[in-house]
C-alpha cells in the first residue's frame, strides 16, 4: 500500500514533523488523586466528567434493562408496578439529566473547545472544576432519592402527583435535578465567555470548527433554558413541602403552568442534548470523506437556527393537555418549523459524504449511523408535531421510539463517534480498530431491533409507561427487548475495548486521522496548557481544508486514516485496515 | 505556572488584563441573562394569575407593608450608588474610599434584610399565611368574605409573595457575602486600579437585584394600594 495516495488534492504545504511527545503531559504532569480533584485543567475536568457520566450511563442502562425485561410478559415478567414505575421513572431521570446533558458538552466540550480555538484553557478554569463538584452533589442527591427506593412519577414530575399524591422520593430526586441544573449553566457559560474572547489570532467565527458552533448553540440553551426548570423545580418543591403552592388547584392553581414553564427548558434541552452530537458529525465526516464540508455557514447558523427556533415550540408536548386550538396550531406549525434547520445539516453531511474519499473506521461507522438513525427520528417527530396524528400518537410508544431514535440513534452514537475520534488525542493510544467497528455494527442493529418494533407498538396504541399490555403486542415487545439486549452488549464491548488501549494500544501520533483542527497540531496526549507556550498557534484558514489538504495552521496533512502504513489504526494482524478501493482514483474537489 | 507577568492579577490562560477583564464582564452579563429568565419563570407564572384573579390580587396586595417596602426600596437604590461609587474609588486606587462605599452598600443591603426580616414577623403575626389552617384567623379572610371574594386565589397571593421575596432574599444575601469577600480582596491588596473589574462584576450582579425589586415592588406592593383596606 503506498502512502501517495489521493488523502487530499494537491499537496499545497509540506507535512510537518511529528511533533515530540510532550514532557509532562496533561495525563502524566502528577498522579495523585488530589492533583485530580483540586485541577483546574479543562483537559482533566473533562475526564472527571467522563468517568461519572459513564457510571450514570450503566445506572440508567440497568434501569432500562428492568424495564425492558419486565415487558417480555403482558402482566409483568418481573417486578410489580411500582417498582416498574420507578424503574422507568430512574432511568429517565438519570438518562436524560446525569447522562444526555453533560455528556459531549462535559466531556468533549471541555476537552476540545480550548484546544479547538487555540486556547490554554476555558476563560473559568474553577468555575468549571466547580461545575464538576455541583454536577456530583446533584447527582448525589439523585443516587440519594434512586438508594431510597427511587421516585415513581416520571421524569416529567407533573404535579398535582408529583406534589401531592406520589410516597416516593419526589424531594431528594428534584433537589439533584436543580443542583445539577447549575452545573449545566456553569459549563455553558464557560464555553459561551470562551468562544467570544479566548479565540487564537486568525481564528475569526467563520473559521471556527462546526464541533464549537453547535457547543455555542448548545450553550445558549443551557444559559437561558436551564433557569426556568429551576425556578419550576423550586416551586414544585415548595409545594410538596408546604402542601401549598402555585401549582396546586385547591386554591386556583394550574398544573398546566407547571407543563408550560417545565417544557419552556425541557423542550429546548433535547436541543443541548443533539446539538452537540450534530457538531461531531459534522467533524467526522468531513475528516472520514477526505471533504471540506459541504456548506459551512449553512451548518453553522442552523445550530443557532435550532437554538432559537427550539424555544419557541414547547406547547406541542401538550396538545392533549387543554391548551387552546389556536396556540396548538402555532405551536404545531413551529414545531415544523424546527425540521427545517435539522434538514439543513442533514442535506448538508450527504453533500458532504457525495463523491467523497469515504473510509470506514469506528468513528465514522457511528457518524452514518448517527445521520441515518437521526433522520428517522426526526421524520417521526414530523408526525408528532402535525396535530391530527399526534392525537393518536400522544404518549404512545410511537413517541417512545420517536425520541429514542433521536437521543440514543442520534446523541448516543455521537458522543460515540466523539469518543471514538479524539480518543487517540485524549490518550495518545489507539483502540483496537476491528473490535470497535462491531461494536459500532452491534450497537446499529441493536438498536434497529428495540425501537422499530415501538413504532409499530405506538402505532397500534401501545401507551408508554404502562407495565401492562394485550398479548397480541408481546410478540412485538420480545423483539423490543431481543433488541435491547443486543444494544447492551454492543455498549459493553467499548467498556472493555477502550480501556484495555490504555495498556495495549498502540501509540498514537499527533494526528492520527489526518484531520484539520487546531487540536490535532499539538502532541498526543497534549501538554498541560495545550500548545506550546512560546508558539501559540495563528490561523490561516478555515477548519476543513480537506481539499487543499491543509490544516488550520496551513500546514501539509499527513497520510489519511486507513490509507497510508504509518497511519494504519488497525492493531496487530487483524482485519485488513484499509476499507478496499475507495474511489482513491477520484480526485476530491472542494 | 509562572509565565508572562505583567501584572500579579493577570491570570495565566489569558494575553493580556484586557481580555481577562472583558471575559469576567461578559461572563457575569452572561449569568445575568440567567439570573434573568430564573425569576422570568415567577413573573410569568404571576402575570397569569395577575390577570385570572384580578380582584383577589389587589385585594391581598393591599395587605402587605407598603412602608417597610418603600423604605426598603429607598436603601436599595442608594446601594447601588454606593456600589458604583465603590467602582470609582477602585478604579481611583482610593482604598479608603472603597472600603467605605462596599462598608456603606453592605450596611444597606443589611438594613434592607433586617427590615425585610421585621416585615415577616409582622405578616406571620397577623397570620397572613398562605396554609388554610393559619390564614382563617386572619383579618384578611374575614374581609374576603364579606367581599364576596376566592379565599383560595388571596391566598394563592400570598405563595407568591413569600416565594419572590424569599427567592429575592436569598439573592441579597448572596450579594451581601460577595461584598464581603470584595472587601476581604481589597484587604489582600487584590484589587489594584488596573484590576477594578472585580469590583464592577459584583456591582453588575448587586444591580440586577436592585432591578428586580424594582420590579416586585408595584406587582406585590402597588397592585392594591388603591384599594381602601387592609391595615394603611
Amino acid at each position: 500500500m503506498t502512502t501517495a495516495v489521493t488523502t487530499a488534492g494537491p499537496k499545497i504545504a509540506p507535512v510537518p514533523p511529528e511533533p515530540p511527545p510532550a514532557e509532562p503531559n496533561y495525563l502524566n504532569v502528577s498522579y495523585s488523586l488530589w492533583s485530580w480533584l483540586t485541577t483546574v485543567d479543562h483537559k482533566r475536568i473533562g475526564l472527571l466528567y467522563l468517568i461519572s457520566i459513564s457510571v450514570f450511563f450503566v445506572a440508567g442502562g440497568v434501569a432500562a434493562g428492568v424495564v425492558r425485561l419486565n415487558l417480555l410478559s403482558p402482566d409483568g415478567a418481573f417486578v410489580n408496578e411500582d417498582t416498574y414505575n420507578r424503574a422507568f421513572t430512574g432511568h429517565g431521570v438519570l438518562m436524560l439529566f446525569f447522562f444526555l446533558i453533560p455528556a459531549v458538552p462535559g466531556v468533549l466540550g471541555n476537552f476540545l473547545i480550548p484546544m479547538m480555538i487555540g486556547a490554554k484553557d476555558l476563560a473559568f478554569p474553577k468555575l468549571n472544576l466547580a461545575s464538576w463538584y455541583v454536577f456530583m452533589v446533584g447527582a448525589g442527591f439523585g443516587v440519594w432519592a434512586l438508594l431510597a427506593g427511587g421516585i415513581d412519577t416520571g421524569w416529567t414530575l407533573y404535579p398535582p402527583y408529583s406534589s401531592r399524591s406520589s410516597t416516593s422520593n419526589v424531594i431528594p430526586g428534584v433537589f439533584g435535578v436543580f443542583i445539577s441544573g447549575f452545573s449545566s449553566i456553569m459549563t455553558g457559560l464557560n464555553i459561551m465567555v470562551t468562544v467570544h474572547k479566548m479565540r487564537a489570532p486568525g481564528m475569526t467565527w467563520g473559521r471556527l470548527p462546526l464541533f464549537v458552533w453547535s457547543l455555542y448553540a448548545t450553550s445558549l440553551i443551557q444559559l437561558l433554558g436551564t433557569p426556568v426548570v429551576a425556578i419550576t423545580t423550586v416551586l414544585l418543591m415548595v409545594e410538596r413541602v408546604a402542601g401549598i403552592g402555585i401549582f396546586d388547584p385547591m386554591i386556583g392553581g394550574d398544573p398546566v403552568l407547571f407543563q408550560h414553564l417545565f417544557w419552556f427548558y425541557s423542550h429546548p434541552a433535547v436541543y443541548i442534548m443533539i446539538l452537540p452530537g450534530m457538531g461531531v458529525i459534522s467533524e467526522v465526516l468531513t475528516c472520514f470523506s477526505r471533504k471540506n464540508i459541504f456548506g459551512y455557514h449553512a451548518v453553522a447558523w442552523s445550530s443557532m437556527g435550532i437554538a432559537v427556533v427550539g424555544f419557541l415550540l414547547w406547547a406541542h408536548h401538550m396538545f392533549v393537555a387543554g391548551i387552546s386550538f389556536y396556540s396548538a396550531l402555532l405551536f404545531s406549525f413551529l414545531s415544523m418549523l424546527v425540521a427545517v434547520p435539522s434538514a439543513i445539516k442533514v442535506f448538508n453531511w450527504t453533500g458532504t459524504l457525495y463523491r467523497g474519499s469515504i473510509t470506514f473506521q469506528a468513528p465514522m461507522l457511528f457518524g452514518l449511523g448517527f445521520v441515518v438513525l437521526f433522520v428517522i427520528g426526526g421524520l417521526t417527530g414530523l408526525f408528532l408535531a402535525t396535530l391530527g396524528t399526534d392525537i393518536h400518537l400522544h404518549d404512545t410508544y410511537f413517541v417512545v421510539a420517536h425520541f429514542h431514535f433521536v437521543m440514543v440513534g442520534g446523541m448516543v452514537l455521537g458522543y460515540m463517534a466523539g469518543i471514538h475520534f479524539w480518543w487517540p488525542k485524549m490518550f495518545g493510544v489507539m483502540y483496537s480498530d476491528w473490535w470497535s467497528r462491531v461494536a459500532a455494527a452491534i450497537i446499529i442493529v441493536g438498536f434497529f431491533l428495540t425501537f422499530v418494533p415501538q413504532f409499530v407498538l405506538g402505532y397500534h396504541g401501545m401507551p408508554r409507561r404502562y407495565p401492562n399490555y394485550p398479548a397480541e403486542f408481546q410478540v412485538y415487545n420480545v423483539m423490543s427487548t431481543a433488541g435491547a439486549s443486543i444494544l447492551g452488549l454492543g455498549y459493553l464491548l467499548p467498556a472493555f475495548y477502550l480501556p484495555l488501549s490504555l495498556v495495549f494500544g498502540k501509540k498514537a501520533g499527533a494526528n492520527p486521522w489526518s484531520a484539520t483542527g487546531l487540536e490535532w497540531v499539538s502532541p498526543s496526549p497534549p501538554p498541560l496548557f495545550n500548545f506550546d507556550e512560546a508558539n501559540m498557534p495563528v490561523v490561516v484558514c478555515g477548519p476543513y481544508e480537506y481539499a487543499l489538504g491543509v490544516d488550520q495552521l496551513g500546514r501539509g496533512l499527513p497520510p489519511g486514516p486507513g490509507l497510508g502504513e504509518a497511519n494504519d489504526p488497525a492493531s496487530k494482524s487483524e482485519a485488513p485496515a484499509a476499507p478496499g478501493p475507495m474511489k482513491k482514483e477520484t480526485e476530491v474537489v472542494g | 505556572m509562572s509565565a508572562s507577568t505583567h501584572s500579579p492579577v493577570l491570570k495565566h490562560h489569558f494575553g493580556d488584563l484586557g481580555q481577562q477583564h472583558a471575559s469576567e464582564r461578559l461572563g457575569m452579563w452572561m449569568f445575568l441573562a440567567t439570573e434573568v429568565l430564573f425569576f422570568a419563570g415567577l413573573f410569568g407564572a404571576y402575570a397569569c394569575y395577575r390577570l385570572w384573579y384580578a380582584s383577589e390580587f389587589e385585594f391581598a396586595s393591599a395587605f402587605m407593608n407598603l412602608k417597610i417596602a418603600s423604605i426598603n426600596t429607598v436603601l436599595l437604590v442608594t446601594s447601588s450608588l454606593t456600589m458604583t461609587l465603590a467602582i470609582r474609588a477602585a478604579k481611583l486606587g482610593n482604598k479608603s474610599g472603597l472600603y467605605t462605599h462596599l462598608l456603606l452598600t453592605f450596611a444597606l443591603g443589611t438594613g434592607f434584610m433586617v427590615l425585610k426580616g421585621f416585615e415577616y414577623a409582622h405578616d406571620f403575626h397577623e397570620s397572613y399565611l398562605p396554609g388554610e389552617g393559619t390564614f382563617v384567623h386572619s383579618n384578611m379572610q374575614t374581609e374576603a368574605v364579606a367581599r364576596g371574594l376566592d379565599t383560595g386565589k388571596v391566598r394563592l397571593f400570598l405563595c407568591f409573595y413569600y416565594i419572590m421575596t424569599g427567592i429575592h432574599g436569598i439573592h441579597i444575601v448572596i450579594g451581601l457575602g460577595c461584598i464581603l469577600w470584595l472587601v476581604q480582596q481589597a484587604y489582600a491588596n487584590k484589587i489594584p486600579p488596573e484590576n477594578y473589574s472585580t469590583v464592577e462584576v459584583v456591582s453588575l450582579y448587586w444591580h440586577l437585584v436592585d432591578a428586580i425589586w424594582l420590579f416586585l415592588m408595584p406587582l406585590l406592593y402597588l397592585a392594591g394600594a388603591h384599594l381602601k383596606v387592609g391595615p394603611h
